[in-house]
């Protein structure tokens, strides 16, 4: 099946390894991007900004009822959960934080999961909390493929580990090997 | 992006039965509220409130309406904050007050007002621009707990240290400690903030417009909604304010999906205040 979303979810050291796999995706990447980074609630987002220049893909912060875009890549705003519906638009949303964390990387995941199903492809990065677990659970049980940054590669290992324990099923990947199986994406 | 016809989920079958059932009985119409979110949270009510499917929940509230509040604490998001976004309060005083100023009387509707923090804080922000006296607020919201909640203004103490860092970065020119006394654990906000505060049930989906408003304030509302519902929504609100009046909403919320847009035009653009059109 195509694949209609990468999900990614990172934490502590995140930047630097979205710095790695963001700029490597191709002007013609063929799906959408959406990105969860934790960060501070009260700080204006300077990803986008960070990003930008650095990809090939259009990159912005998410808006709600945006319909999603192929090669943009996407932001959660800090302070609200980005979510997807089934129709292919955005949906924010400032539900409770879910592991301490709004945006939190489960709630993206699993709304992805269900909207999209085996055209998901979920990515959990360095981090120091357990969020992204549960969501990539349930990426792989809607037949959707999850990836792993390999834990011994990651800058802190927490995140990584807790996923691969919830979703036996995803591949460990190092962030070069991640890059080409995106890119691997583009010729399918 | 090529669209795969994805079979409808049983779920999705029982959640859209759930939400026909509780407009049906109850008259509380979630069926335009944006899904993600909605099947998000009605998933955990079914784990916390202890049943196997959602159909078990439908049944269960069918049949005994004690099961409704409960179910509603899962279907509306009582996230609140005093002078959540302060440079949205910050502008309210600083641009929207002076032309507020030129009025006798002022009508002010907080429309999905939760527990009651962001009445509490246009209350204290009037007060403070001396415009109190000659307002009448309305606060509104569908959820009959979080209007109970509203209507006694008492929020956990350690909360206070955060709404208080909003009241002062909003341009607050009082110190927030004057407008409530702290007890044990709680802080209980004076009487006289709501003395002039009709609070009301009322729902922007299925209710009627509310007459001859110079402010409303709707905040975190319409995301929760489809671009459907928003749009009615929004019609509202242009047929509730005075011309002139002023709008303002969440900071990432907007009119643009409105086929209403049109009557509004952006007041501060940054902090999502717009002004309803003279004409
Ligand atoms: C996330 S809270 C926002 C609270 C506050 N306005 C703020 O911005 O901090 C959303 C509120 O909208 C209320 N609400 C949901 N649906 C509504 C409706 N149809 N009509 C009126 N209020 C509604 C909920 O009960 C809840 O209190």
């Amino acid at each position: 099946m195509s694949v209609r979303a990468v999900v990614i979810g990172t934490s502590a050291g995140g930047v630097q390894a979205l710095s790695h796999v963001l700029p490597a995706l191709p002007a013609d990447f063929p799906a959408p991007v959406l990105v969860v980074v934790h960060v501070p609630p009260r700080r204006k987002n300077a990803l986008v900004a960070l990003f930008a220049n650095k990809c090939q893909l259009a990159v912005k912060e998410a808006e709600d009822k945006e319909p999603l875009a192929p090669g943009t890549i996407y932001f959660a705003p800090p302070d609200y959960h980005l979510l997807v519906e089934t129709s292919g638009t955005i949906a924010l949303s400032s539900d409770e934080a879910v592991n301490y964390s709004r945006p939190a990387i489960d709630v993206l995941f699993e709304s992805a999961a269900d909207a999209f199903g085996p055209g998901t492809v979920g990515i959990v990065m360095t981090g120091a909390n357990y969020d992204g677990a549960q969501g990539l659970r349930a990426v792989c049980a809607a037949g959707g493929h999850g990836i792993v940054q390999t834990p011994a590669t990651a800058e802190v290992a927490t995140m990584p580990e807790a996923a691969l324990a919830a979703c036996p099923d995803a591949q460990a990947m190092r962030l070069e090997e991640i890059e080409h199986a995106l890119e691997a994406m583009l010729a399918r | 992006m090529d669209a795969e016809v994805v079979s409808e989920s049983i779920e999705d079958i029982e959640i859209q039965l759930l939400l026909d059932a509780l407009y049906r009985h109850y008259h509380y119409d979630f069926r335009h509220y944006a899904r993600a979110s909605i099947k998000r949270r009605l998933l955990q009510a079914r784990t916390q409130l202890g049943y196997d499917s959602i159909s078990a929940i439908q049944s269960a509230v069918l049949h005994d309406e004690t099961i409704l509040p409960r179910l509603l604490n899962f279907l509306t998001v009582q996230v609140s904050e005093m002078f959540r976004d302060p440079s949205y309060f910050r502008a309210l005083r600083e641009k929207v007050v002076p032309h507020l100023r030129t009025y006798p009387s002022l009508k002010v509707w907080v429309a999905g007002c939760s527990h009651g923090e962001e009445l509490y804080s246009l209350s204290i922000l009037f007060a403070e621009e001396g415009l109190a006296d000659r307002t009448m607020f309305y606060a509104t919201d569908i959820n009959p707990a979080a209007l109970r909640a509203a209507q006694a203004g008492v929020y956990p103490l350690d909360r206070i240290r955060l709404f208080t860092e909003n009241h002062r970065l909003s341009g607050g020119h009082s110190s927030l400690s004057d407008h409530y006394t702290a007890n044990y654990d709680r802080a209980v906000f004076d009487k006289s903030l709501r003395k002039r505060t009709v609070f009301s049930d009322h729902s922007l989906v299925t209710d009627a417009a509310f007459g001859e408003m110079h402010l409303i304030s709707c905040r975190n509302v319409l995301i929760y909604f489809d671009r459907e519902l928003q749009d009615r929504v929004v019609g509202l609100f242009g047929e509730s304010l005075v011309r002139g009046g002023f709008l303002g909403i969440g900071s990432k919320e907007s009119l643009r999906f409105s086929a209403h847009a049109n009557q509004f035009a952006d007041f501060v653009r940054t902090e999502r205040i717009y002004r309803r059109n003279a004409r």
